[in-house]
């Protein structure tokens, strides 16, 4: 378990280095994008059309901020993860084709999403769950809100944080998953009692 | 250490306005505004609980940011998590308080106010084509459970209901002779399956009996009951205990991270059933556990029965 403090954009041999159970904060560019937006930005790159932020490199959150127009601007008041698994077939193609190097959510993701972590160079990392006001202290700016007709939870949004944390490596590029591990040891442990 | 009834603050919200269903809608936007900036008092107590007792390393840092953004929430008056929910209502109305068609469009309007006022997130879309509407209204939403009582007041909760959580809703539909041992399983196995989806620690609800859909209202219904209460019927308070001693037990931890908060309380609601039926629902709610109650009586005054939690 080591911490680290991480600035965006984010190398290949950055993202290899961590491990489960590491602890990061990072500093500079996340892109918050849901579902919907992950779907979106990949059909548009099917389509050979623009993206209207970098994904390569990028850190990508699982997030629908809650926002609050303060003086014509938006500012975050909560800002924590939504369910990753949600964007489970989705993830390893925004990583294989788009670069993405980083994802950071809730609840943890599944095999695609793990085998292109390992293949790429990517890491997954929770942001803990319902923390949102903690998260959203971290976002020192609105970049930008692309993608709006898709209602304000699901556009992009593209935040500059200071010390976003803390995150917990939970799936790293060596193949390994602390949350496989926690529910072998937790079904492994049920079926012990019930044969008790 | 664990407070058993709630303090009753009684005061009036703008008794200068004799218009009661002002009051109401007034009432129900308050009643917002303090489930999603406030845990109630057994939640908080319970996760502070949960925090001194925790032992795996980044269970610890789980909780402490959980406390942390807690505490941040109740400065900053701003909401917990920025799922604010889909809005359900429960409201029992005494038998000579009446309105009732009025008091549906009296919580539709508050929570159209509320979107803006508090300002809660934009959550709810038509479930075909996905559009939102902006103001988290829209059919059937917000949901109101009706129950009827006797007395001149109308009693109001708010239970603000985070999707993650939802989406791990179950229901089991088993057969008579499977009996209790089905029942424990189904419970625990649910929860452990949901892992970290759900984000723990939880408060488990279980409703047992009636139909399909009762047995699934009856484990929402649980949840409305503070986790430090337990059950008023011994056998079933003792399962409420079993249960959690063996959710815990598994180690799926704070945010299923591993440790030993799996989950915070387990609620049982039950009623009775057909005699070829048992049915059993199973519903999650987030360690964010946010409900807020308040009784409008007839002549415009109004309790508030949360207690406006004090750090």
């Amino acid at each position: 378990m080591t911490a680290y403090k991480i600035t965006t954009p984010i190398s290949e041999r950055d993202a290899r280095k961590l491990r489960i159970g590491d602890i990061v904060y990072v500093s500079g560019t996340i892109v918050a994008m849901r579902d919907r937006a992950h779907q979106r930005a990949l059909e548009y790159h099917k389509q050979g059309k623009p993206i209207p932020v970098k994904i390569k490199d990028a850190a990508i959150y699982h997030c629908g901020p809650l926002a609050k127009k303060k003086g014509g601007k938006w500012e975050v008041l909560a800002a924590g993860p939504t369910t990753s698994m949600r964007i489970e077939a989705f993830e390893a193609e925004l990583i294989e084709k788009l670069g993405a190097r980083m994802i950071i959510g809730k609840g943890g993701m599944g095999a695609s999403t793990a085998k292109a972590m390992v293949k790429y160079g990517a890491v997954y990392c929770d942001f803990p769950g319902g923390a949102a006001v903690l998260a959203a202290l971290a976002v020192k700016k609105i970049v930008d809100i692309k993608w709006r007709d898709l209602g304000l939870p699901d556009a992009l949004w593209v935040l500059e944080v200071e010390d976003f944390g803390p995150l917990t490596v939970t799936i790293d590029s060596h193949g390994k998953n602390l949350r496989d591990q926690v529910m072998e040891r937790a079904l492994k442990k049920q079926t012990e009692n019930l044969n008790a | 250490m664990i407070k058993s009834n709630p303090i009753k603050i009684i005061h009036p919200v703008r008794c200068d306005n004799l218009d009661l269903i002002k009051t109401i809608e007034n009432t129900a936007v308050e009643l917002m505004r303090l489930a999603v900036t406030r845990l109630p008092q057994d939640v908080k107590e319970a996760l502070q609980r949960a925090y001194r007792r925790e032992d795996s390393k980044i269970g610890r840092i789980v909780l402490k940011a959980i406390l942390d953004n807690i505490e941040l929430a109740e400065k900053r008056k701003s909401p917990l998590c920025q799922d604010t929910g889909l809005i359900i209502f429960y409201a029992k109305a005494g038998s000579n308080f009446g309105l009732s068609n009025d008091i549906s469009k009296a919580l539709t309007n508050a929570v159209k106010r509320a979107t803006v006022e508090i300002p809660l997130r934009s959550n709810i879309v038509d479930p075909i084509s996905r559009k939102n509407t902006g103001d988290n209204t829209g059919i059937g939403i917000p949901h109101i459970n009706w129950e009827c009582v006797a007395g001149d007041f109308l009693e109001l909760t708010v239970l603000p209901k985070g999707a993650g959580s939802e989406n791990m809703s179950a229901l089991a539909m088993f057969k008579p002779t499977e009996g209790l041992n089905a029942i424990k399983k189904f419970v625990v196995d649910t929860v452990i399956h949901a892992g970290g989806k759900p984000c723990p620690p939880t408060i488990v609800g279980v409703g047992i009996g009636g139909s399909a859909d009762i047995s699934l209202a009856l484990s929402k219904k649980a949840l409305l009951r503070p986790i430090n209460q337990p059950h008023r019927e011994k056998k079933i308070a003792k399962l409420e205990q079993e249960l959690l001693k063996a959710i815990n037990a598994s180690g799926i931890g704070p945010m299923g991270l591993g440790g030993r908060n799996t989950s915070l309380g387990v609620n049982i609601e039950y009623e009775y059933c057909h005699l070829a039926s048992l049915p059993v629902g199973v519903d999650i709610q987030c360690w964010c556990a946010r409900r807020a109650t308040a009784r409008i009586h007839k002549d415009g005054l109004v309790e508030m029965l949360t207690k406006k939690g004090d750090a």
